[in-house]
């Protein structure tokens, strides 16, 4: 078999063109670079036309009405959940739970599993490296129980140790361990699968958050072996408002259910309620069907593309601009070399604030992100205030990363200091 | 390169990098510190008021971007000599006409945090100096917040 190999220009040019919104300018008129990927990510025509084939032509609320659009919409909607099952390779389709976004995943497994199995003895470990979604409603829990909540730290080459991983599994025996698949900051990926082997060994359980995995890389649940899953739409070229909750079934059936409502019971009298079956259980209310729909045109328009490929032209550019970035005096790169990470490259410029190096990338029409990106506790444990990150996609380009090395060298020049001395402001 | 004005204009960046009064006052009589929780800007102002109510002397110290740290010189520039009516009186509007360069509404907060610190400021006598900014003036403007992600 042919080892995956990055997209030539031709292919570049050809995915390019299914996303009109590429096309656009910034508001400084320079043609748009968008390198901020990592907090979504933007949609093929193949998602916008599903959505609104759905609304144009058989939309209706699902499970509910005996009538034609009812039962299209309901084949239609459930047919997603089969193509998100295969996306992940799922052992089962009931064990995709349609939420409304990686957040609403995890607090769905913290307020039903968590509340009905964690008590004040116990603790979740997690990462330090985790975005606030996996940590806040650890700490919410934590508030309700008592429970404790213990961080593993990261390597100054910012990976993570194997050893001390192990270490913190058997000295604080957790009842879960809850982490990220890859930093949405340093971009460091953590071996998943040799983790959850290792808790599966200690009777642990495990929730992977793969936010930043499930976009850009084939994800084989069955072969990981985690307990629960969880990632959003948003961030795979699919709509807002829409997440899975993958869990074993054997797990989520024993789990009590989440929100109530409509659509997630099967008998309700003036004294009770009895819980649907999976994964309508989980499912209160309405839920996102045009997105559900929306989310797998996206999962077909990546397969199609091959993920394989798709990471291998990530991490591509994320070796030019890494390397490109080392090389500059007084850039920091945060994160570690490029081979231990995917798509997404966070610096620092000495003596420049992240926000003066977005803003003026904007001017060269480069988009990234500038802040502490969700992860107070990380950029607290790196003693940073704040970062920049560039994360790329399948629709990025080589040129798009020279520009960007080019702009950032601009940003550091004009923002080193020349010896100004300050002056009264001209009359006007 | 862009068509929209400036903001890092000459101005602003000879404030960046030669600011008024950046340091610790000793012996100040008021002071306040507050963050941008946001990005993570913070800005530290002590003041030296005469017993007249004017301002003597006002000093700033703090990290953060170029805005918000130019806009902190320039406050500090202006206020000394103004009596305690005056700052009150002084506007969040005119703190952004001070700076001079129109900013979007995100970058507007930048701007605003030394004039929401010196506003909490002259009520904050160093002996008893309040360690939260729970009673700075709550000024919201609109726009996407940088700092949130999901």
């Amino acid at each position: 078999m042919n080892k995956p190999c990055p997209f030539n220009e031709l292919e570049i040019d050809g995915i390019r063109q299914q996303f009109p919104i590429l096309n656009r300018s910034t508001s400084s008129g320079v043609p748009l670079a968008f390198l901020d990927n990592a907090a979504s990510t933007q949609r093929p025509v193949s998602v916008i036309e599903a959505m609104e084939d759905c609304y144009s032509r058989y939309y209706a609320n699902v499970h509910r009405g005996i009538h034609t659009l009812s039962e299209e919409s309901t084949e239609a909607f459930e047919q997603s959940r089969q193509i998100i099952a295969q996306y992940i390779n799922a052992a089962d389709t009931k064990e995709i739970i349609f939420t409304s976004g990686a957040t609403s995943s995890i607090n769905l497994v913290a307020r039903t599993w968590g509340d009905q199995n964690i008590g004040a003895e116990d603790v979740i470990l997690t990462t330090i490296a985790e975005h606030h979604a996996n940590i806040v409603p650890w700490q919410q829990l934590a508030g309700r129980t008592g429970c404790k909540i213990i961080f593993i730290p990261i390597n100054a080459d910012y990976t993570f140790d194997d050893q001390v991983v192990i270490e913190h599994l058997d000295r604080y025996q957790p009842k879960l361990f809850a982490f990220t698949a890859a930093s949405n900051v340093l971009g460091t990926k953590t071996p998943v699968k040799r983790w959850v082997e290792r808790c599966g060994e200690r009777g642990i359980k495990t929730l992977i958050d793969a936010s930043q995995l499930a976009p850009h890389e084939p994800l084989d649940t069955q072969s990981l072996g985690a307990d629960f899953l969880v990632f959003g739409g948003h961030k795979m070229c699919g709509p807002t408002g829409i997440g899975i909750l993958h869990g074993k079934r054997d797990l989520l059936e024993e789990m009590p259910a989440f929100l109530g409502g409509g659509g997630m019971i099967s008998r309700v009298t003036t004294t009770g309620f009895k819980s649907a079956e999976l994964p309508d259980k989980f499912e209160a209310g309405t839920p996102p069907i045009a997105e559900a729909i929306g989310l797998a045109a996206a999962a077909k328009f990546l397969n199609a593309l091959d993920r394989e490929r798709i990471s291998k032209h990530e991490n591509h550019l994320c070796q030019i601009a890494d390397e490109g970035l080392r090389a500059m005096p007084g850039v920091e790169v945060i994160g570690p070399t490029h081979d231990q990470k995917g798509g997404i490259v966070s610096f620092s410029i000495r003596g420049v604030h992240a926000h003066d190096i977005a803003h003026e990338l904007d001017q060269h029409g480069i988009a990234v992100r500038a802040g502490h990106h969700c992860t107070m506790p990380l950029h607290h444990y790196l003693k940073k205030t704040s970062t920049t990150r560039a994360s790329f996609y399948l629709y990025n380009q080589v040129e798009e990363v020279a520009r960007f090395l080019e702009a950032v060298e601009k940003v550091q020049k004009r923002f080193s200091p020349t010896g100004r001395r300050r002056r009264k402001r001209n009359p006007e | 390169m862009s068509s929209e004005q400036d903001i890092y204009e000459e101005h602003v960046l000879d404030h960046y990098e030669d600011p008024y009064h950046r340091g610790d006052l000793e012996r100040a009589t008021h002071a306040h510190q507050a963050d941008n929780p946001l990005c993570g800007d913070s800005i530290h102002i002590d003041l030296k008021i005469g017993s007249d109510e004017k301002i003597i002397e006002a000093w700033f110290s703090g990290d953060g971007c170029v805005i918000s740290q130019a806009s902190a010189s320039m406050l500090m520039e202006t206020v000394e000599g103004k009596t305690l009516d005056e700052i009150r009186a002084f506007s969040a509007e005119e703190m952004l006409a001070l700076f001079g360069p129109k900013l979007t509404p995100n970058r507007q907060k930048c701007c605003l945090l030394s004039w929401r610190v010196l506003q909490s400021a002259i009520h904050a006598p160093v002996d008893d100096l309040p360690a939260d900014d729970d009673d700075t003036p709550d000024v919201h403007f609109g726009g996407p917040s940088l700092g949130e992600e999901s």
